[in-house]
C-alpha cells in the first residue's frame, strides 16, 4: 500500500526527499522485527550517523551503549551491549528494525524506538514535560534520513 | 535465529569493557567510604530491604550518596560544607516567625522544632483522619491556611523547601518507616503501579533505571536506586535545593513524557511507594547530590 503511494508521488515528479519517506505508521514489518526497505530510498551517510549517535538531543546512543569505535567520545554508557561488530551479528534489515522500534526484536527492551510515534503512555512534546496539543505533535526521536544515516554507520561495524 | 543477549550478560560485558579501558571498576555503589556527619553522627548508607519489596532490589538497599563522587560525598559529611544549611537556617527562622491573620508562628503551637518535629519526616507521606494521603508540604500548608490565616506556599517554593529541610533535619538518622498497610494500602498499590509504568515516548519506567540498572552509567550519570531519604537535598547541577516531587518531574520529563504536577495525587502516591522502597535507610535530610 505504502509503496504504491510513494511510487505515485515519485511518478508525478514533485517528490521532495521528505515526501518519499516511509511514515512510521506505514512501515512494512517482517515477523522477526526487521524492515527490508529503506525508509528514504537513499543510502545514508555514516559520517552523519556518527554525529546523530553521539548527540544528546538526537540518537544519544552512547548514553546507554559503549561504542569502542568511538574512543574519543567520553562517558559512554554501560547499560546496553557494545556495538562493535553489530553488522556481523545482524543483517541490515534487522538493524533497521532495531533502530525503528527495538521492542519488535527484543520484547520489553529498554531501548527506545527511534522512529516510532505511538502508542505511548503520557507522551510529552520532546523534553518539555508538556502534553501534545494533538497526537500529531509527537515527532519521532529521529527522522527517516537520520535512521538511515545511523544504519550506514552501524553497517561499518563489521568486526 | 536472533541473538538475544540478556541485560545481565550485557551489563557484565560492558563493565568488563570498562575495566579493560580504565583499569578500575566504575560501577556499583562505593564501598570504601562511610557517611559520618560532623565527625560524630554515623548514618548507615545501606540496609536490609523491607519485606514488602519482595526482593525487587536484591538483598541490599543503598542511599544515593553511595553513587556520587568523592567531592559530593564529602560535602554531606560536614554541615558547614553542606550548602543546604543556608536553607535550613532560613526554615528555622520562619518556624519562629509569626504570620497571617492569627499572628501566630509555628513555634506558638508546636514549641521547639527539635522536639515536636522529631521523627515526622521518617513517617511521611501518610494517611490523615480524613482518609487523604498527605506529604510534608500538605501538613505545612494546612497549618498556614487553617491555623495561621496565612497564604499557602507553592509546593516547590523556596520557603517551602526551607521549611521541609528544617523539619526533615529533625529526623536525621532515624530509619524511614512509612505505613504501607491499612488505609495506606490502596495508595501504595497505585504508587507501585506507577513505578513500573513505562511513561513517555522513550517508554521508560522508574524501575528501568533505578531497579534494573542502578550501578550502571547512563552517559556520565551513575544510576542510583532513586531513594528519597535525603530530600529536600542540594543539587549541585541546579545550584539549589530540590524537592521530592521536583525530582520526579525531572525524571518523567526525561522519558519524553507528560509529567504530573508537583503535589498531585499521583506524585503523592508515587512518593509513598518510593519512600517504602527505602524503608530502613536513615533519613539523610538535607543531602547533597549532583
Ligand atoms: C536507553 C538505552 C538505549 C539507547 C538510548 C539506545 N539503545 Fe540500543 N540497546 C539497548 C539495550 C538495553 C539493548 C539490548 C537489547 C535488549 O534490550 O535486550 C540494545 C540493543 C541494540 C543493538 C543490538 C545489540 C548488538 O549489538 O547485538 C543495536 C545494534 C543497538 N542497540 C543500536 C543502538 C543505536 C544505534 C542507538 C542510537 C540511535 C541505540 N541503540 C540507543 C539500549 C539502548
Ligand atoms: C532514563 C533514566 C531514568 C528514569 C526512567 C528515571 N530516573 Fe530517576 N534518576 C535518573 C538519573 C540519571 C538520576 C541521577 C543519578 C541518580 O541518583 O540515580 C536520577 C535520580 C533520581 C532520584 C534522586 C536520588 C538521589 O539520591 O538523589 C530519585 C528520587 C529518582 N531519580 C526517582 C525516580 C522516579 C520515581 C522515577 C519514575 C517516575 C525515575 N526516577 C525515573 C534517571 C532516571
Amino acid at each position: 500500500m505504502f509503496r504504491m503511494a510513494a511510487i505515485g508521488i515519485l511518478a508525478i515528479g514533485t517528490a521532495t526527499g521528505a515526501l518519499a519517506e516511509v511514515a512510521p505508521d506505514d512501515i512494512l514489518w517482517q515477523e522477526d522485527g526487521s524492515i527490508a526497505q529503506s525508509l528514504t530510498g537513499t543510502p545514508g551517510s555514516a559520517e552523519e550517523g556518527e554525529r546523530v549517535m553521539t548527540t544528546n538531543a538526537l540518537g544519544n546512543c552512547v548514553a546507554c551503549h559503549t561504542i569502542a569505535t568511538m574512543p574519543d567520545v567520553p562517558f559512554q554508557g554501560t547499560i546496553a551491549p557494545e556495538l562493535a561488530g553489530a553488522a556481523g551479528r545482524w543483517t541490515e534489515a534487522q538493524l533497521r528494525g532495531i533502530l525503528v522500534d527495538a521492542k519488535r526484536t527484543f520484547p520489553d527492551s529498554f531501548m527506545p524506538g527511534m522512529y516510532k510515534v505511538g502508542p505511548f503512555i503520557r507522551p510529552g512534546v520532546a523534553y518539555t514535560g508538556a502534553a501534545p496539543a494533538s497526537p500529531d505533535d509527537i515527532e519521532p526521536v529521529l527522522t527517516a534520513a537520520q535512521v538511515e544515516d545511523v544504519l550506514a554507520y552501524l553497517m561499518t561495524l563489521t568486526e | 535465529m536472533l541473538l538475544h543477549r540478556s541485560l545481565k550478560t550485557t551489563t557484565a560485558a560492558a563493565a568488563a569493557a570498562l575495566i579493560l579501558a580504565t583499569g578500575t571498576v566504575l560501577a556499583d555503589p562505593v564501598t570504601d567510604d562511610e557517611l559520618v556527619v560532623n565527625g560524630e553522627l554515623e548514618l548507615a548508607t545501606e540496609a536490609e530491604p523491607a519485606a514488602h519489596l519482595d526482593g525487587a532490589l536484591g538483598d541490599r538497599i543503598y542511599s544515593g550518596w553511595r553513587f556520587r563522587d568523592t567531592e559530593t560525598r564529602a560535602m554531606q559529611k560536614d554541615d558547614f560544607d553542606n550548602p543546604m544549611f543556608l536553607f535550613v537556617d532560613a526554615g528555622l527562622e520562619a518556624w519562629d516567625t509569626a504570620e497571617g491573620t492569627e499572628g501566630k508562628s509555628c513555634a506558638d503551637c508546636h514549641g521547639a522544632i527539635e522536639d515536636s518535629m522529631k521523627g515526622l519526616r521518617a513517617s511521611l507521606p501518610k494517611v490523615t483522619d480524613k482518609g487523604e494521603l498527605w506529604s510534608l508540604e500538605n501538613f505545612v500548608n494546612d497549618c498556614r491556611e487553617t491555623r495561621m490565616g496565612a497564604e499557602a506556599w507553592g509546593w516547590n517554593s523556596q520557603q517551602m523547601k526551607n521549611m521541609t529541610a528544617a523539619i526533615g533535619l529533625q529526623s536525621r538518622g532515624m530509619p524511614v518507616d512509612v505505613a504501607v498497610d491499612g488505609p495506606a494500602a490502596p495508595f501504595w498499590e497505585k504508587g507501585k503501579e506507577m513505578y513500573y509504568t513505562r511513561f513517555g515516548q522513550l517508554e521508560m519506567s522508574c524501575a528501568n533505571c533505578h531497579e534494573d540498572n542502578y550501578g550502571n552509567y547512563i552517559r556520565s550519570d551513575h544510576l542510583s536506586q532513586g531513594q528519597i531519604n535525603g530530600f529536600p537535598l542540594y543539587r549541585l547541577k541546579d545550584q539549589g535545593p530540590v524537592s521530592i516531587h521536583q525530582r520526579f518531574v525531572g525524571c518523567v520529563r526525561d522519558t519524553r513524557g507528560e509529567t504530573f504536577q508537583a503535589g498531585s495525587q499521583e506524585f503523592r502516591e508515587l512518593e509513598l511507594y518510593v519512600a517504602s522502597r527505602g524503608a530502613g535507610l536513615p533519613v539523610e535530610t538535607p543531602a547533597v547530590r549532583h
